[in-house]
C-alpha cells in the first residue's frame, strides 16, 4: 500500500466533511475490496475515512412494508437477521452466498452497493426488489442507482447510509459462483409483488447488473419456472472470461432464473 | 502491558500517518505506534511477535491469517491495525489455556493437517464455525470452511475433527465463550 | 508391533507446535539488523533490457542497496543450474541457455528477476523498486510449446534452435512399430496435461546472513533439501564455500516439489547479505509465487495403444511435447524424460513401448517437478488409453485391465524398469468391492431420473518411487547420487537423536522415523528426536521428494540402528561378562542367550560412554553410528482408484460422489499418516482434473495469478474417501516400504477424467474439466443422443 492518512469520524456529517476536504479520499467500509486493491497498488487514495464507528449506519429494522438495512451492516448480519429471514428470506439467502464466512463477517451492504462490482450479489437484490438507496443527501431508486460497471448515481461527497427493501410476496436468488473467486458468475434475483415481477441479473453483463425484461414478461403471465423454459438472454454484451464465455454465461442466467423462480414458488 | 517495539519504532513513520493504537490481543493490551498502512496481521506478526497467525496470500483469499475479532472469524490481512482499536482479538496463541482447546485436540486426533501452515487459520475458523452453529451436516461444515485453503488436502480429516470437537461436549454456542473466558482468566492472573 | 512401533497410528509428535502457533517457519524468524529484499520483476514475457536506471530509486528513504545482473557478473556469481543432463536421440547434449539469478540483457518470462532492492523495510524496498527505470525492447513471446517449435517462433534462448532443448526418446521403435503393424485394434488419443501452480500455503522465503568474523554464511530457506541447496549454491553458483555456508530449512509449509529447486531469490539473499553487511530477508507474496515458483506438468501428448484380437495389449507409443518454461529449473529435464517414459508400461504387461519427448523453451515460468513429477503424466496417458481402448473394444474396463496386468514378478518392462513385487489384481478386486461396482448401474439410473449424468472411472496406477539407485540414475544423466544418510546418536542417558538427510515439510517424519527407532531399539517414543533441515547439524543428505523418505531415508536409519545394536552388543558383552556372540538384543534389552542375565538399552548406552567396564583400546567408547543407504531398485507402489461422479448437464457442475482408493504401499509405518498423504494426493489430483490450470495469454501474461482466478480445491469440493490397502512388501529395501506421498496425485486425474468421459459418453474433453468445459461437452453429448434417436 502507498501511504495514506486514516480518519475515523463518528458521524456521517463529519465523514462528509472529511470527504469534501480530502481530495482522493476513499470511504472504508468492510475493506474487502478496497484494501486488496490498495495492497496491489492499484489504488492510492490519499486518505481513508473509516465508517466503522457510526451507530447510525448499523442495524436492520422493519419499517412498515419495507426492511431497512444500515449501510455498515455486515453480510453475515443480514444472513442471520430474523427480520430479514421473516420478511424477505431470499435476501438473507443472498447474503449467505456472498464470498465465504470471513468475507461475510467484514463486508457491508453499503460497500457492496456503492462499489457496484458487476459480479457482486447485492445489486441484483436491490434491482429486483425495487429497493431505494438512501444517502446523506437523498433517496435513489435502484433502477437509477446502478449505472454500469462500477458506476453509480452517487455524487462526490455522497455517502450511502441505508438501503430500504420493499417486502415482496415471493423472492429468491440463485447464484452460479465463479469457481475460483466465489463471486457471481451468473446471479439472478426474482421478485414478485402483486402483478409486478422483476428479474435482476448480476455477474453476467459487461454493463453490470441489469433487469431481464423478457423473463419478467414471461413470469408476469405465469410465475412458474416453466414460463422460462428454454429462455436465456442474448450472449451479446455478456462477460467472457476464462471461467465462462458469453454463451455459457447467458445460458447460466437462464438456468439460474428458473432455479430462483423454483425456489421462490416452493416456499 | 508490553513495550513498544523499539527496534521497529525507529523506522521513520511520517507523523500524519502514524497512530498510537491499543490492541487487545488474547486478553492482553498492547500499545503500538503504527503506520496507518499496517494490517492487523502485520501488527500481530512483526510487532507483537505473535507469528502463529500465518500469511498465505495477503489478499484475503486463503484464510491462513484467520483470527477472531469480537467473536467473529475474519482474515487479519484485510483489516488495518488502526481499525481494530479496542476490539477483542483472539489468535491461535490465545486459544489453549493450559490444556488444549477441544478443537486443537481434535485436530491432533484426526490428523487434520500435514505441513501445519494453514492450521492456525483452520483452527480459528473452526472455532468460529462451531460458535456460529453451522455444523448441522458434513456439507454445511465443508461449505462454511471453504474460506480456508489447505494445499495438503487435509479437508476430510478437518471435517472429522470439527465433528469430533462438537461430539466431545463442545457446545457450539459455548466454543467462543470458552475461548474468551480462558483468555480473560489468563489476563486476570497476569494483572 | 508395539503401541508406538511400526504399524501403529501414532499421533504426530510435531503436532503440538503446529496447533498452538508455535511452529517456526522461515518468515517467522526475525534476525537482528535485518534488511528486506524486494525483487523488481519483468512485466514482459520477452524483452531485451536496454538499460536500468537506479539513481532515483537509490535516493528513496530506507534504501540500502540496489543490485542487478551486472553486479552478479562483476562478482562472478554463476547462474542457476539444471542438474540432470539429457541427451537427444542424436546423442547431442541438451541445449541449456544461461539462467542468471538476476537478468543479464534479457528477460524471458513475466516475473523474471530484473533487480533487487534492499531496504530497511519491505514497504520501502517496494516503493523504491517502482522508482527504478528499466528501458525494455519488448520482443514477441511464445507460451505454447507446440507453437514454440514452429518455424519463425520467437527464440527464447540463442542456444536452442526451434526452442527445443532436447529431442529424447526411450524404447525400441522398430519392435513397437511392428506390434502396431500386426495389431487387431489400435486406440489413439490426444491429451493435454494441464500446467499447474504448486501453491504450497507457505510462500517461499529466504534469509541470508553473513558473519564477517568467520567469513561464513547462513541461509534460512523454505527448502525440501537443504544440503542439495548448499551444494548447488557453493559448487555451481559460487556464492559461498560449501564448508562456510550453513543452510537451515526450519518448519516448511508444504512443498509438493516446488521447494526442491534452488531459486534466484535465495541465491541473491546469501550474496547480498555480505554485500550490505546485514541479514537480507525475502518472503514471496502470493502473486510472486504464482509467477515464479516452478510450475508443474504442461505436456501435450499423442498416444496409441495396440491390441491383438484377444484384447491383449501388444504395444504402446507416445509422442510428448513438454513445456519447460523460460529456463531449465534444477531438475526440470528429468521430469518429462526419465521420470515419465519409464512409467508408460503402467501396471500392464506391454511387450513393446516407444516414447519420444521434446523438451521446449517458452516465455513462461520454469516447469519442474510437482507432486508425482512425470509419473502423473505417464499414468494419465496409460490410464486414459486403457479406458478408451476398453470402451472401443466393448469390454468392461476393469476386466480389460485385469487381463493385461503384470502378474509375475520380477517383471522387466521394455522401458528400463524392473517391477519387483505387486498384486494388481488383488487391488482391483478389493477396489471393485469397496466401490460397490455392481451397484453402479442402479445408481446411474437413479441419477438419470434426476436429470443427472453419472459416470465411473478407474485409474490403475503404478509409480516408481524410492528414488533412486545412484549408479542407475547417474547412467541416465543425474548430476547427483540419490542415496540417503542417517546418524543415530545414542546419548549417555539412552535418549536418541536421529539425524536424517530427509526433510519433513508436512510428511510427519518426526513421528514415523521415531516409530522405527522405537520398534528396533525398544525405547519410548518420547526419548527419540528426529533432527533434520540444518546442514550444520546433519551430515550430507539428499532431502525429500519422489516419495523417497520412507524407502530410502528410513532404510538409512535402519542401517545405522543395526550398527548401534552391533556396537551395543559389544558393550553389553563386557557389562555382562559374556562372549559377544552370546549376546542377544530384543525388546530394548541385551541378554546372554539362554540365561536370564541382561542389561537394558539405557544402561548399555551409559556404559558405552563411561567406559568403565572395558578398555578403551579394545573397544571405542561411545554409541553413535552413521549410515548411507543407496537403494538397489526403485520401489513400485501401485493401486486402483475408482471415481464415481455426477454431472449436472444444465450447469456443467461435476460432483464427486464416491472415491475408492486401494493402494499397495508395501509395509506401512503409520497408517494414519499414510492415509493423510493419500487424501492430500487425491485432493491435488482432483484439483488438476476439475479445477486447476495455469493460463498464459498470448502476450505471456499469467491470467491465473491469484486465488481469485486459479481455482484451488476447497473443503466443499471433496467427498470423504474410502481408503483400503493391500500389502506386498517391497523386496528392495530392508523395511519393505514402497512410498505413499504422491500416489493420490498420480492416480486421481485419470480416474476423474475416465469417469467424466464415461458419464458424457464421449472422449472430447480436456483437463481441467471446469463447469464450462463439462457443460459444453454435455451439449455435444445431448446432440449425439438426438442424432442417434
Amino acid at each position: 500500500m502507498y501511504a495514506f492518512t486514516y480518519h475515523k469520524p463518528s458521524s456521517v456529517r463529519q465523514a462528509a466533511a472529511m470527504l469534501a476536504k480530502n481530495e482522493d479520499a476513499k470511504l472504508l467500509a468492510g475493506g474487502h475490496t478496497l484494501l486488496p486493491t490498495m495492497k496491489q497498488r492499484l489504488a492510492s487514495p490519499s486518505a481513508l475515512i473509516d465508517l466503522g464507528a457510526m451507530p447510525e449506519l448499523k442495524g436492520i429494522e422493519r419499517k412498515g412494508r419495507s426492511v431497512v438495512i444500515g449501510a455498515m451492516t455486515r453480510h453475515g448480519e443480514v444472513a442471520e437477521s430474523a427480520v430479514v429471514r421473516e420478511a424477505i428470506p431470499g435476501l438473507a439467502e443472498l447474503a449467505e452466498l456472498i464470498g465465504d464466512p470471513h468475507v461475510r463477517h467484514r463486508g457491508t451492504i453499503g460497500g457492496s452497493v456503492a462499489n457496484n462490482d458487476p459480479s457482486a450479489d447485492y445489486p441484483a437484490a436491490l434491482l429486483a426488489l425495487d429497493a431505494t438507496v438512501i444517502t446523506n443527501k437523498r433517496k435513489i431508486a435502484a433502477d437509477e442507482f446502478f449505472q454500469g460497471l462500477f458506476v453509480t448515481a452517487l455524487e462526490e461527497g455522497e455517502i450511502v447510509t441505508k438501503v430500504s427493501f420493499p417486502v415482496a410476496q415471493k423472492a429468491a436468488y440463485a447464484k452460479f459462483r465463479n469457481p475460483a473467486s466465489r463471486y457471481a458468475l451468473a446471479g439472478v434475483f426474482v421478485a414478485k409483488r402483486g402483478s409486478d415481477v422483476r428479474v435482476a441479473v448480476t455477474g453476467a453483463s459487461e454493463n453490470g447488473v441489469f433487469r431481464w425484461t423478457a423473463a419478467e414478461e414471461a413470469l408476469k403471465a405465469r410465475f412458474t419456472a416453466k414460463s422460462l423454459e428454454g429462455m436465456a438472454p442474448s450472449p451479446d454484451g455478456m462477460i467472457g472470461d476464462i471461467h465462462a464465455d458469453s454463451a455459457y454465461r447467458a445460458h447460466l442466467v437462464g438456468v439460474m432464473a428458473r432455479r430462483a423462480v423454483q425456489a421462490a414458488t416452493s416456499r | 502491558m508490553l513495550e513498544v517495539d523499539k527496534d521497529r519504532a525507529r523506522h521513520a513513520v511520517q507523523p500524519q500517518h502514524a497512530f498510537l493504537v491499543t490492541l487487545k490481543v488474547n486478553g492482553e493490551e498492547h500499545r503500538l505506534n503504527v503506520d496507518a498502512r499496517t494490517t492487523l496481521l502485520d501488527a500481530l506478526r512483526d510487532r507483537l511477535h505473535l507469528t502463529g497467525t500465518k500469511k498465505g496470500c495477503g489478499l484475503g483469499q486463503c484464510g491462513a491469517c484467520t483470527i477472531i475479532v469480537d467473536g467473529r472469524r475474519v482474515v487479519s490481512c484485510l483489516t488495518l491495525a488502526v481499525m481494530n482499536q479496542g476490539k477483542e482479538i483472539t489468535t491461535i496463541e490465545g486459544l489453549a489455556n493450559g490444556a488444549l482447546h477441544p478443537v486443537q485436540q481434535a485436530f491432533i486426533e484426526h490428523d487434520a493437517f500435514q505441513c501445519g501452515y494453514c492450521t492456525p487459520g483452520q483452527i480459528m475458523s473452526a472455532v468460529g464455525l462451531i460458535q456460529e452453529g453451522r455444523t448441522r451436516s458434513d456439507d454445511e461444515i465443508r461449505e462454511n470452511m471453504s474460506g480456508n485453503l489447505c494445499r495438503c488436502g487435509a479437508y476430510t480429516n478437518i471435517v472429522d475433527a470439527i465433528k469430533d470437537a462438537i461430539a466431545h461436549g463442545l457446545d457450539p454456542r459455548e466454543a467462543m465463550t470458552q475461548a474468551v473466558e480462558a483468555i480473560a482468566q489468563d489476563a486476570g492472573r497476569e494483572a | 508391533m508395539t503401541g508406538t512401533g511400526i504399524g501403529a497410528p501414532v499421533r504426530r509428535k510435531e503436532d503440538q507446535r503446529f496447533i498452538t502457533g508455535a511452529g517456526r517457519y522461515t518468515d517467522d524468524l526475525s534476525r537482528p539488523g535485518q534488511a528486506h529484499a524486494y525483487f523488481l520483476r519483468s512485466p514482459h514475457a520477452h524483452a531485451k533490457i536496454l538499460s536500468i536506471d537506479t539513481a532515483a530509486a537509490r535516493a528513496m528513504p530506507g534504501v540500502v542497496a540496489i543490485l542487478t545482473g551486472d553486479d552478479l557478473a562483476a562478482d562472478k556469481i554463476g547462474g542457476l543450474i539444471c542438474g540432470w543432463m539429457i541427451h537427444s536421440k542424436d546423442g547431442s547434449p541438451m541445449k541449456a541457455g544461461p539462467h542468471p539469478a538476476l537478468a543479464q540483457g534479457k528477460v524471458r518470462y513475466v516475473g523474471d528477476h530484473v533487480a533487487v532492492v534492499i531496504a530497511d523495510t519491505y514497504a520501502q524496498a517496494r516503493d523504491a523498486a517502482e522508482a527504478i527505470e528499466v528501458a525494455y525492447e519488448v520482443l514477441p513471446a511464445v507460451v505454447d510449446a507446440r507453437a514454440a517449435q514452429k518455424a519463425g517462433a520467437p527464440q527464447v534462448h540463442d542456444v536452442a534452435d526451434d526452442n527445443t532443448v532436447f529431442r529424447w526418446h526411450l524404447g525400441d521403435k522398430a519392435s513397437t512399430d511392428a506390434a502396431f503393424a500386426r495389431a487387431a485394434h489400435v486406440t489413439k488419443i490426444d491429451l493435454v496435461n494441464n500446467r499447474l501452480v504448486p501453491n504450497p500455503m507457505e510462500p517461499r522465503a529466504a534469509v541470508g546472513e553473513y558473519d564477517p568474523g568467520n567469513e561464513s554464511y547462513t541461509l534460512f530457506t523454505t527448502s525440501q533439501n537443504p544440503h542439495v541447496a548448499r551444494l548447488v549454491l557453493s559448487a555451481f553458483i559460487g556464492v559461498a564455500p560449501e564448508h562456510k555456508l550453513r543452510v537451515i530449512a526450519p518448519d516448511v509449509g508444504g512443498g509438493f516439489g516446488s521447494k526442491i529447486f534452488i531459486y534466484a531469490e535465495e541465491t541473491v539473499c546469501v550474496w547480498a547479505a555480505r554485500k550490505v553487511g546485514r541479514p537480507v530477508r525475502w518472503t514471496s507474496d502470493r502473486t510472486e509465487a504464482f509467477l515464479s515458483d516452478a510450475h508443474g506438468r504442461d505436456h501435450a501428448t499423442h498416444a496409441e495403444l495396440a491390441m491383438d484380437e484377444n484384447g491383449k495389449i501388444i504395444g504402446l507409443r507416445a509422442q510428448t511435447i513438454a513445456n519447460l518454461g523460460a529456463y531449465l529449473s534444477t531438475f526440470s529435464s528429468s521430469v518429462p524424460t526419465y521420470l515419465y517414459a519409464p512409467l508408460l508400461s503402467g501396471s500392464y504387461d506391454i511387450p513393446a513401448i516407444y516414447a519420444e519427448v521434446d523438451g521446449v523453451y517458452t516465455n513462461t515460468a520454469p516447469v519442474d517437478a510437482y507432486r508425482g513429477a512425470g509419473r502423473p503424466e505417464a499414468t494419465f496417458v496409460v490410464e486414459r488409453l486403457v479406458e478408451v481402448a476398453a470402451r472401443e473394444l466393448g469390454m468392461d474396463p476393469a476386466k480389460f485391465r485385469k487381463r493385461n496386468y503384470v502378474k509375475r514378478f520380477p517383471h522387466q518392462t521394455p522401458v528400463i524398469m524392473t517391477y519387483d513385487a505387486g498384486d494388481y489384481g488383488a487391488s482391483m478386486d478389493k477396489a471393485l468391492e469397496l466401490a460397490d461396482y455392481k451397484g453402479f448401474s442402479r445408481r446411474k439410473r437413479e441419477s438419470a431420473r434426476r436429470g443427472k449424468l453419472r459416470g465411473i472411472g478407474f485409474s490403475s496406477y503404478i509409480e516408481a518411487c524410492g528414488i533412486a539407485p545412484s549408479q542407475a540414475v547417474g547412467s541416465l544423466g543425474a548430476g547427483v547420487g540419490l542415496w540417503e544418510s542417517a546418524e543415530v546418536r545414542v546419548n549417555p542417558t539412552g535418549s536418541i537423536e536421529v539425524l536424517t538427510g530427509s526433510h519433513s515439510h508436512g510428511q510427519g517424519h518426526e513421528t514415523t522415523f521415531a516409530q522405527l527407532v522405537c520398534d528396533r531399539l525398544g525405547v519410548p517414543i518420547e526419548n527419540v528426536i528426529i533432527v533434520h533441515g540444518d546442514t550444520d547439524k546433519v551430515q550430507f543428505g539428499m532431502g525429500t521428494y519422489g516419495s523417497r523418505s520412507g524407502a530410502v531415508g528410513m532404510s538409512a536409519i535402519a542401517k545405522a540402528i543395526d550398527k548401534v545394536i552391533v556396537k551395543g552388543k559389544k558393550v553389553a558383552a563386557h557389562v555382562l561378562e559374556a562372549a559377544e556372540a552370546d549376546i542377544e538384543f530384543k525388546d530394548g534389552k541385551f541378554t546372554v542367550a539362554g540365561t536370564d542375565r541382561g542389561v537394558g538399552f539405557a544402561d548399555v548406552a551409559l556404559q558405552a560412554y563411561i567406559a568403565h567396564k572395558f578398555s578403551g583400546q579394545d573397544l571405542e567408547p561411545g554409541l553413535k553410528e552413521g549410515a548411507f543407504y543407496d537403494p538397489t531398485n526403485f520401489t513400485f507402489p501401485a493401486g486402483v482408484h475408482i471415481c464415481e461422479l455426477e454431472i449436472d448437464p444444465d450447469t456443467g457442475v461435476t460432483t464427486i460422489e464416491r472415491w475408492t482408493a486401494v493402494d499397495d504401499f508395501g509395509v506401512i509405518i503409520n497408517p494414519m499418516i499414510v492415509e493423510g498423504q493419500v487424501h492430500g494426493g487425491i485432493a491435488q489430483g482432483v484439483g488438476q482434473a476439475l479445477h486447476e490450470g495455469a493460463i498464459y495469454d498470448e502476450s505471456g501474461q499469467l491470467v491465473t495469478a491469484s486465488f481469485m482466478d486459479y481455482r484451488m480445491p476447497r473443503a466443499a469440493d471433496l467427498p470423504s474417501f474410502q481408503v483400503g490397502m493391500t500389502v506386498t512388501p517391497c523386496p528392495s529395501n530392508p523395511l519393505g516400504i514402497k512410498g505413499c506421498g504422491e500416489a493420490g496425485a498420480i492416480a486421481a486425474p485419470a480416474a476423474v477424467m475416465n469417469a467424466i468421459t464415461d458419464a458424457l459418453g464421449h472422449e472430447d474433453i480436456a483437463m481441467p474439466a471446469t463447469p464450462q468445459a463439462v457443460w459444453r461437452a454435455a451439449q455435444k453429448n445431448a446432440a449425439m443422443r438426438v442424432a442417434a434417436e
